[in-house]
Formats: C-alpha cells, structure tokens, sequence
C-alpha cells in the first residue's frame, strides 16, 4: 500500500510540474522555474512563523507571494538595472535561499522544517502523514490531497487559457498587437510554478521539483513539435518516470525523490539519443 | 568593540583559518566568475555545484575514504561532464541553452542524492562528513584547508594572468578570436576547467546551492561599477574576499548563525546596492538621468508655448494667467503647475499677481526651440523629401537634442530659410 501512495503522489507531482514545466521551456523561461523553486523558501518560512504551524494554506500563500516576487525581482534587475538575464536569476534566487536558511537557523526551535528536507523532500514518509477523518475514516495520505487540487487547479488554468498561454508562448508579440494582456498571462504562469512548488516541496523537496519541471517536458518536446502531444506525453512520462524510480529506489535502498529524478534524466537520455541517432539518418 | 578586535586582529587561529581560507575562495571564485558571466552563463556555475555532488560520493564508494583529494578529483570529473552534457544538449538539439542546465542540475543532484543515501545507509563510520558539501562548513576550516584555498585561488589567478589576452578576446569576440588564430575550442575548455575548479573548492564552505552566488554577485556587482575587464576582476575579486570577511565576522558575533548562507547575504546585498547606487549604470543615477531630461524637455516645451502665443498676439512680453494659457491646444500635454514656478526662479519668466511673461533670457530661449524645430522640418522636407504634414512629430523630439554645432550647419546646409514649410517665420537672433 506504501509503493502505491508513493508512486500516486510522484505521478500526480511530476504531472503538475511538467504540464507547467512545457510552456516554461517554450518560453525559455526554465531557469525561472528552478529560481522560483529556490527562492519561495523564505515565504514558507515566514508562514510558518506567522501561523506557527505546518498548514497548508498559509504556506502556499507565503511561498505563493514570494514565487511572484522573484519573478518581479529578476525581471526589474534585468529591466531598470540592465543585468543580463542569467545573471539576474542568479543573483535573486541565491539571495533569497540564503535568507530561507538564515530564517530556518534563528528560528531553529520553532520552525519545523530541516535543510535537508528542503533539498531533496520526504517523500518516503507521505503514507505515514495520514488524513484520518472525525470518524476515524482513513482518507489515505494528506499530501495527496493538496496536490490533487494543484492538479485540478493546473487542469483548469491550461484547459479555460489554453489559447491564451498559446499565443503567449509563441509570439507575444502577435498577442500584444490583438490585444492579449501578455503580463497577466505570464504572471498567473509564475504563480502556478511557485505554488506547485510549494506543494511538491515535502514530497520531493526544492532541487528535485527541478527535475520534474524541465526533464518530462524537454523529453517531450524532443519526440513531438505539437504542443498538445507535448503535454500529453509529459504527463505520460510522468507516470513511468514515478514508477520506475520507486521501484529502483526500493532495489537498493536509497533516496526515492532522487532515484525519480535519476529515472527522469535516462528517459531524457534515451530520447535525446533516439532524436540524435534518427535525426542523423534523416540527413544522410 | 571587544569582539570586533578579538576578530580582526586574527589572533585566535581558527579565526584567522576561516577569514583566510574563506576570502581566499571567494576572491578565486569571483575571478572566474566574471568570465562566465560575461560570456553570459552564469548559471553553468549553478549546474556545475550540483553536479558535483555525485562525482563526491562515487569517489567515496570507490575509495571507501575520505581522503579529500579524492573527492575532489572525484568531484572534478562529473562537474566536467556537466558541462559537456550541456554543451552537448545544446548542440544536438533543439532545447536552449536554459532547459539543459536545468536537466543536467537536476538530474545529477538526482543521482547524488541517490548515492549519499546508499553511502549513509552502508553505515560507514566516515561518512558524515560528506553531507558538508551540501550545505558548507565554512565555520569548520583548518591550516591544510586555507593553503588549499590560497593555493588554488594562486593557481587560479596566474592561469588568468597568463591567457588573460585570450580569455578576454574568447569572452568578447569569439568569431574575432577565431579568425586570427586562437584556438578557442581551448580556451573555452579552460574556462570550464577553472569553473570547476573554483566550484570544486568553494563548495565546501558555502554548500550546493549557494556556489553559484559566489560565482555570480560579486562579478554581476563589480559590472555596474566598470567598464574595464581589469578592473571589473579587481573589483569583483575585492567584493567577494569582502564579503567572506564580513560573514564570517556576522558568524563569529552569533556562533549560531551559519557562515555560509552569511556570506551570500552580505554579497547579495552588496550587489543589491550597487544596482541601485553604482554611479552612471545604477538605476537610480540613471532614471534621475531620464527625470532630469524630462524636466529639461517640459521646461523648453513651455518656453515655446510663450514664444509662439507671443507670436500670435504680436506681442512676446504680454502677461498671460495660468488659465489661460491652459486652455491652449498646445498645452494640453504639459505640467504647467509645475514649470511655471520653476521657470521664474530660474528667471526665464517673471510674475505679476497670477500672471507670467517671458523675461528676454526666456524669450530667446523659447525662440531658440521654435527655431530648431522648424529648421528640422525644413531640412526633413528638403533634404529626405517627407511630405510637410509628417515631419511635426519627429521635429517635436529633436528640438531638444540638438546641439549649437548641428545648429549652425543646419543653417547653413538650408541656407538661413526664412520659412518653413507651413509657411511660418523661422526666428533668427540676429534679425532681433
């Protein structure tokens, strides 16, 4: 029962993030992703501190606020301040984990939460965190809820803006000229990137929501040019990628989050092959 | 104040290990942090930290040791692989530049962590000190520890010395570089070696996560401050070895307080301040610039209004009330509440109760701007052959640019017009 709570909730993280993590690399935005990943630490901490306790909500708002004012923090370096874009990234997300850290140290006592967990998540610990109802009724994993409607939620903003995040991504500048508020398009983007952050860090922790975000949908997007296969294939990917990395994971004992990341990186591996070795034939 | 002397005469030597080992590391990084910045991938730095970690834990696998110049050489040859994982995804496909540091980041650490886990769940007596690499242990340093990082931030800055001339030309004009002969296959190959080199060494005192900013701010922060390479790896190399000292200290007031994390702190802010502060580039110094220019250009703008009102009435020294000349269709674009003071302080205008005139400094200033503006549509009309209705809107934004020099050859290019091409009078001051 443990295997199937675990491998349900790396499917449902790796879905969430890779759907997100299709337009972030069409939009050549993937280090955002993983700056934002880095950087909502101290609004979880802050929330932590104000609630004073691990809800949910506080510390989706908190991360939530924090992911946007990353995103507004590299944009205005690299707009007002004229600071390429890879340095701004650079400069924003490191600050801000060096803040979380500093945070987590001063108030050690009372905030919960260890560096570790925040690198690489517990995923392995998810069954144990159960929802049990009033009735003593076993709802199963508590995680699993709070990331089913992060998913439902990623549903929804893909399926009401598809159109909307598809002419965004591949020409805002066409957007802009038939009146499409090309901001609000990508500022509701970056806040879904850093709430399922949040929701995915105790599972699979900052750096690993990283792997989630940009392999899937890289290998993806390798196999197929329409954008609709390419969410489609992610969310595929995610599954397998879930699956397999338990169960290597579990073969020899180790990390479960990194092992899924590891699995990520040898579907990525095999496509790129498979893309290189058909594409040179095509040549020939 | 105690405290203050206790640290910064560096008796105590575990003080004097920490501050010098870590400025050490700090300055090194920030010298080769500049080239990667410069050559726009700053981030390599960031994929590189993380992709050190399993080359460190494979090196203990094989080793079963903690001998450090294993792990380092172990370290060294998957944050190499890093790079040319990157270099390769970026050739042979079509993801960015981006996308691919992402994967390799994530998916190394991925790997890494699975391999610290086998490692810490073996039980080896020795294996605690490898999770320092995750987070740093800068507070931990020892003699060995600070000649490594005065040796390799040495090496480090002689390998710049002596390749600086290329290095320089690689970062700025690779296809230059290339076509005079310097193979910069080479030298690209030695800027990923140094970068791994110094992520290789800082690692251990700030952690994964936080190389990249040791590579990054100090080079982002000595950029607003400089044009010069030189400089820039003067002043980067002094920002960081700065801020080393200056967490440390901060670490060394609340022993609780992680020095790492500290020194990022201190950095970041630095670089923070000089985005905003640094002369000519910061922000504030140049959006004082634009407000400046602005203030310049409604000043003109409101001289003119006077100049061609005094035009229409006959009469350039009339008193007009600030309704009035509201109402004008010229004025609608313009703050008036606000020029109108300031123009008579400065003498241009003079008040009466509620009225204003132009004194004759303000006039011949007002007439300078109408003339620029017309000589302009006249030379766009002659010279560019534009239809006269379309030449209003570009006259509009050069009447204020241009200079006494440009004036005059204006002037004598279109030979002194007296009228431009709506058949207005174009002022002269001599005529006056």
């Amino acid at each position: 029962m443990d295997a199937f709570w675990i491998i349900l909730t790396g499917t449902l993280v790796a879905i969430c993030c890779g759907l997100l993590g299709c337009y972030l690399i069409l939009r050549q935005m993937a280090m955002v992703g993983d700056a934002i990943s880095h950087a909502v630490l101290p609004g979880i901490v802050i929330a932590f501190m104000i609630s004073g306790s691990r809800e949910s909500i506080p510390m989706l708002i908190g991360a939530g606020l924090l992911g946007i004012v990353t995103t507004l923090l590299i944009e205005y370096f690299h707009r007002k301040g004229k600071l390429q874009t890879d340095a701004s990234i650079g400069v924003t997300f490191t600050w801000l984990f060096a803040l979380g850290i500093i945070l987590i140290t001063a108030f050690t006592g009372q905030v919960d939460l260890d560096q570790d967990c925040v690198l690489y998540g517990e995923i392995a610990y998810i069954p144990i965190d159960i929802w049990l109802t009033e009735g003593g009724l076993n709802m199963g994993p508590r995680v699993i809820y709070i990331i089913g409607i992060m998913l439902i939620s990623i549903l929804a903003f893909i399926f009401f803006g598809y159109k909307g995040l598809f002419i965004t991504t591949f020409d805002p500048a066409f957007a802009a000229v038939v009146g499409i508020n090309t901001a609000v398009w990508h500022y509701g983007l970056m806040a879904m990137v850093s709430l399922t952050t949040v929701a995915s860090f105790e599972s699979v922790g900052a750096i690993l929501v990283v792997a989630f975000l940009i392999a899937p949908p890289a290998t993806a997007y390798l196999i197929t040019h329409n954008l609709k296969h390419m969410l489609l294939i992610t969310a595929g990917l995610a599954f397998f990628i879930s699956a397999s990395g338990y169960l290597v994971a579990a073969a020899i004992n180790a990390s479960i989050a990194g092992a899924m990341a590891m699995m990520a990186g040898v579907f990525f591996t095999i496509a790129f092959l498979y893309q290189k070795f058909s594409s040179a034939s095509i040549q020939k | 104040m105690n405290d203050f002397v206790d640290f910064f005469s560096l008796s105590d030597p575990n003080i004097r290990y920490v501050v010098l080992g870590t400025a050490f590391m700090a300055a090194g990084s920030a010298l080769v942090g500049c080239f990667t910045f410069l050559k726009k991938r700053a981030l390599v730095g960031d994929a590189v930290a993380h992709a050190v970690l399993p080359g460190i834990c494979l090196s203990f696998l094989v080793s079963a040791t903690k001998n450090p110049l294993l792990l380092v050489i172990g370290a060294f040859i998957t944050g190499l692989m890093a790079i040319g994982a990157m270099d390769a995804i970026v050739k042979h496909s079509k993801l960015k530049e981006d996308t691919a540091t992402g994967i390799v980041l994530s998916v190394f650490f991925g790997i890494g962590i699975v391999l610290l886990t086998v490692i810490q769940q073996s039980g080896s007596a020795s294996q605690s000190g490898l999770d320092t690499f995750l987070f740093g242990k800068a507070a931990a340093m020892s003699l060995t520890d600070v000649w490594v990082f005065g040796l390799i931030s040495l090496l480090l800055v002689c390998t710049i010395l002596l390749t600086y001339k290329e290095l320089m030309l690689v970062v700025f004009d690779k296809n230059f570089a290339n076509a005079i002969g310097i193979k910069t296959k080479r030298f690209e190959m030695l800027i990923s070696v140094i970068t791994v080199l110094a992520v290789v060494v800082g690692i251990q005192s700030v952690g994964v996560v936080l190389m990249a900013a040791m590579l990054i701010t100090p080079a982002a922060a000595a950029r607003f401050w400089t044009d010069r390479l030189p400089v820039m790896l003067l002043v980067a190399s002094i920002f960081g070895a700065f801020a080393a000292v200056g967490g440390t200290y901060i670490s060394y007031l609340a022993p609780a307080m992680p020095t790492g994390p500290w020194i990022v702190m201190v950095i970041s802010i630095m670089a923070i301040s000089s985005f905003f502060l640094a002369p000519g580039k910061g922000i504030l110094h140049r959006s004082l610039k634009i407000k400046r220019y602005q203030q310049k250009v409604l000043h003109e703008n409101v001289l003119k209004l006077f100049y061609k009102t005094g035009e229409k009435d006959a009469d350039f020294y009339r008193y007009y009330s600030f309704e009035q000349l509201n109402k004008l269709e010229e004025a609608a674009a313009l703050q008036l509440k606000k020029a109108l003071p300031k123009l008579t302080a400065q003498g241009f205008l003079e008040k009466k109760k509620a009225e204003y005139k132009l004194t004759q400094a303000g006039k011949k200033k007002g007439q300078r701007i109408v003339k620029l503006h017309r000589l302009w549509e006249m030379y766009l009309t002659e010279y560019l052959r534009l239809a006269p209705d379309h030449v209003h809107e570009d006259a509009e934004g050069i009447e204020h640019i241009i200079t006494p020099e440009i004036e005059r050859k204006l002037e004598e290019k279109l030979n002194f017009p007296t009228e431009d091409p709506h058949q207005s009078n174009i002022p002269y001051d001599h005529k006056n």
